[in-house]
């Protein structure tokens, strides 16, 4: 009998500490099953942001570095300098990437470090109870935009794929989602190719997956899904901003 | 042996480079600017990596990365910038990371000035990042001191897996003396079969901070602490100069420590028996050695180039009955010699 | 045995070569050195000041406010070191840049030197530093002519080693001068 479903290799079996509905979980998966495809388990080395991410080594069998918050991309560099025959990947929220560690994330790309980094964006800070962040939509209410964010005193949510993918140094900036199955089919296409183009030292890859957060958007998981479709998406458009098809640096 | 005329930075990051060190990360400041200049010069002739970094922050984080590799790596800077710093720090001495920071010290706070300073010794010997935590903390005061001592924080950081921190004022950054270049001992790096290099053939490693369950944290802590017992123990290090005959001892590091021997001769050339206690291991401190000194020899005059930062460990070490004096210059004032010679006279004449 | 020195004046004048000159022929000697140069801020507006040290025995500190001797290239120098000058030790002023009127001391050896008609005199200004550093030679106990002669290929750049007669000529020059100056 053919078995045509499996935990990967790369995924421990254990439980999650992610609430139910969380799509972490799913983009854990999709990282689980590609470094399997690709055969790099032992010679992959993640990196976590502070946040939900931070367990990661409680989940990949593979060996983990937990950086500073938002400095996962600057311990990529160091990491992958030291080490350019291994994959490293980071694994950063949108609390942790798309505001204390932009910097971070934005010269390493420009650098075209050859690292990826997976960015899960379910505009809140999670671990800490769901507060106003840099991508969190324009009236959303969070812990700390209880009225709804207002553009005129928090500016606008930031794209980051869009922008990550303006620097020369980025081979590939992806954005999906976790949502529905067609959805994620399409985003373990996006990890696999962020890790082929590293291995084959393209640059800098960034996937960006839309995820929910259905606790502290305090809803439903179903209405969180609801709420990627029609109220992230619409905002963070998918599709890819950038992808190079050769080692075409300037 | 040969000695090359050379500069206090250059001999510090040419130190560095015979260390094995091969992964610089770091953003400008003045005055420690010849070193990443240097490093951006010569690390690449041996297959090293320099990084200008986007900031301190990053300059530290890389620093964090190539270290959790398993390479000795290495980052200077300043005030502002070792301010910068003190997040990765602490999070490297929580997750048993070594690696080597280098803090020429400019004047502050804030901004401040370039001018010569020791105004961060409480930052890097007491803390400087959060939680409970030390970094080995060295003093060179001289040029080759420079060369050498950065030799040996990166074997103190690889031995007790923690970062270790080189403060020099920029007098020591700055002024050229006669050097020797190369290692007194062959330099041994040691195997690190923590580093984090793919789990190829073994279990997969992690290298954390992060302690949540309970108890955890509190075992990791006093794990932490008798490490810092057995650097207590084993690592101080600290020069003596006149002290058999003293009726005054000098305490003070750096550039001070070099002031405060001319000031000696000159006191004994007019009869006056002063002598000098100079701690290279900040942390750590020599408590002990200031202590049994103290027994015998009454009074002590603290110099340093701040308020009195150091002082604190000078009060606390010393004899109960000692009478401890201080003589501090901050924001860039330098002692001259008779300065120190009229401090010690005036300490001497207090009953 | 010790010895040191403060030589300042502005970018240009040499200051950086005599320096290296004495501190290179000094470690040549086995001597212990100090050379503390000026940086960051102090170098801005292009002024330039060197402390040197020298000594048989370990050097303690490498700054001093009683210098031996001051060599100050110009007026800014001589108004900020002049009174520094340890009793009794030496003061060479290139008169050339500095009013004679200036040169108040009486307690210490004034060598007063147009130091800039001197080199034009053997055929160019350049060499004005060096007959300043012949001065310095003249009254040093520890560094003299043939110590500054045996360092000058290796502190010299190629470039310009076709100059170092005309170089040694200026210091005998500049000891000469020094010479008939009372101690």
């Amino acid at each position: 009998m053919n078995r045509i479903f499996q935990r990967p290799a790369s995924l421990l079996d254990r439980p999650t500490h992610f609430c139910p509905g969380c799509t972490h979980g799913i983009a854990h998966r999709l990282i689980a099953e590609a470094i399997d495809e690709l055969g790099i388990r032992e010679r992959t080395i993640g990196i976590p942001g502070v946040g939900c991410c931070v367990f990661l080594y409680h989940y990949f069998p593979i060996d983990v570095l937990e950086a500073p918050h938002g400095r996962a991309p600057a311990c990529a560099t160091g990491m992958k300098r030291a080490q350019p025959d291994k994959i490293i990947f980071a694994y950063q929220g949108d609390g942790d990437m798309a505001a204390i560690g932009t910097s971070e994330v934005i010269h390493a790309a420009n650098r075209g470090e050859n690292v990826t980094v997976f960015y899960i964006n379910n505009s809140v800070y999670g671990m800490t109870g769901g507060q106003m962040a840099p991508t969190t939509l324009l009236g959303q209410q969070t812990t700390t935009s209880p009225y709804g964010r207002d553009f005129k005193s928090e500016g606008y949510p930031i794209r980051m794929a869009e922008m990550l993918a303006t620097l020369e140094g980025v081979c590939y900036s992806t954005r999906v989602a976790l949502h529905t199955p067609r959805h994620v089919n399409q985003a373990r296409k996006a990890v696999i190719k962020a890790l082929e183009m590293q291995n084959a030292e393209m640059g800098f890859s960034v996937v960006e997956m839309l995820s929910t957060c259905n606790t502290n958007w305090r809803v439903t998981p179903l209405e969180a899904i609801d709420m990627i479709e029609n109220e992230m998406i619409p905002y963070y458009p998918l599709g890819v901003f950038k992808e190079r098809t050769g080692k075409d640096f300037l | 042996m040969d000695r090359r005329l050379t500069k206090g930075n250059i001999a510090l990051a040419e130190g560095a480079i015979q260390a094995h060190c091969r992964y610089y990360f770091g953003y400008p400041i003045t005055p420690q600017n010849d070193i990443p200049e240097y490093l951006s010069r010569n690390l690449p002739k041996v297959g090293g990596v320099f990084i200008p970094a986007e900031s301190e922050i990053a300059s530290i984080n890389m620093v964090m990365g190539a270290a959790a590799s398993g390479k000795r790596a290495m980052t200077s800077s300043s005030g502002p910038g070792i301010s910068l710093m003190q997040e990765a720090l602490s999070y490297m001495a929580g997750s048993d990371i070594p690696c080597v920071v280098v803090n020429i010290m400019r004047s502050g706070p804030g901004l401040g000035g370039i001018a010569p300073t020791q105004g961060d010794y409480s930052q890097a010997v007491h803390g400087g990042g959060h939680g409970d935590y030390h970094s080995i903390v060295l003093a060179p005061a001289s040029v080759q001191e420079m060369f050498d001592l950065t030799i040996k924080a990166f074997e103190l950081a690889d031995t007790y897996r923690n970062p270790a921190m080189i403060i020099a004022d920029a007098m020591i950054g700055q002024f050229q003396e006669p050097c020797r270049l190369t290692p007194r001992e062959p330099v041994v790096v040691p195997d690190k079969p923590w580093a984090l290099t793919g789990c190829k053939g073994r279990a997969p490693q992690l290298l954390k901070s992060l302690y949540l369950a309970d108890g955890e944290q509190e075992a990791h802590n006093l794990v932490m602490k008798q490490k810092y017992d057995i650097i207590r123990d084993r690592e101080v290090m600290y020069e003596t100069r006149h002290l058999e005959d003293a009726e005054l001892m000098i305490v003070a590091f750096g550039t001070p420590a070099r002031i405060a021997k001319t000031a000696i001769e000159n006191l004994r050339a007019r009869g006056i028996r002063a002598g000098l206690l100079r701690p290279i291991s900040l942390f750590p401190f020599p408590v002990h050695q200031v202590h049994d000194f103290s027994i015998r020899i009454k009074k002590i005059l603290v110099v340093e180039m701040n308020t009195g930062q150091m002082l604190r460990d000078v009060q606390i070490s010393a004899h109960r009955d000692s009478r401890i004096f201080f003589y501090g210059r901050p924001g860039g004032g330098v002692p001259y010699p008779d300065d120190i010679e009229a401090q010690v006279v005036a300490a001497l004449e207090e009953a | 045995m010790y010895g040191d020195v403060i030589m300042g004046g502005f970018g240009g004048q040499g200051i950086q070569v005599i320096s290296q000159l004495v501190v290179e022929a000094a470690i040549r000697k086995g001597l212990e050195v100090t050379y503390l140069p000026s940086y960051g801020v102090e170098k801005r507006g292009g002024r330039t000041t060197v402390t040197v040290v020298l000594s048989d025995h370990e050097i303690g500190s490498p700054i001093t406010n009683h210098p031996l001797c001051v060599i100050a290239m110009d007026v800014l120098a001589l108004d900020k070191y002049q009174a520094m000058v340890a009793p009794g030790g030496s003061l060479i002023a290139n008169t050339s840049l500095i009013p004679d009127e200036k040169i108040e001391r009486g307690d210490i050896s004034a060598i007063t030197i147009r130091c800039n008609e001197e080199a034009l005199s053997l055929g160019t200004a350049k060499v004005a530093n060096m007959i300043a550093l012949g001065a310095f030679l003249e009254r040093s106990p520890i560094l003299g002519f043939d110590d500054i002669e045996r360092v000058m290929g290796d502190v010299f750049p190629e470039r310009l080693h076709a100059k170092i007669p005309l170089n040694l000529k200026a210091l005998i020059r500049g000891m000469e001068i020094a010479a008939a100056v009372p101690v």
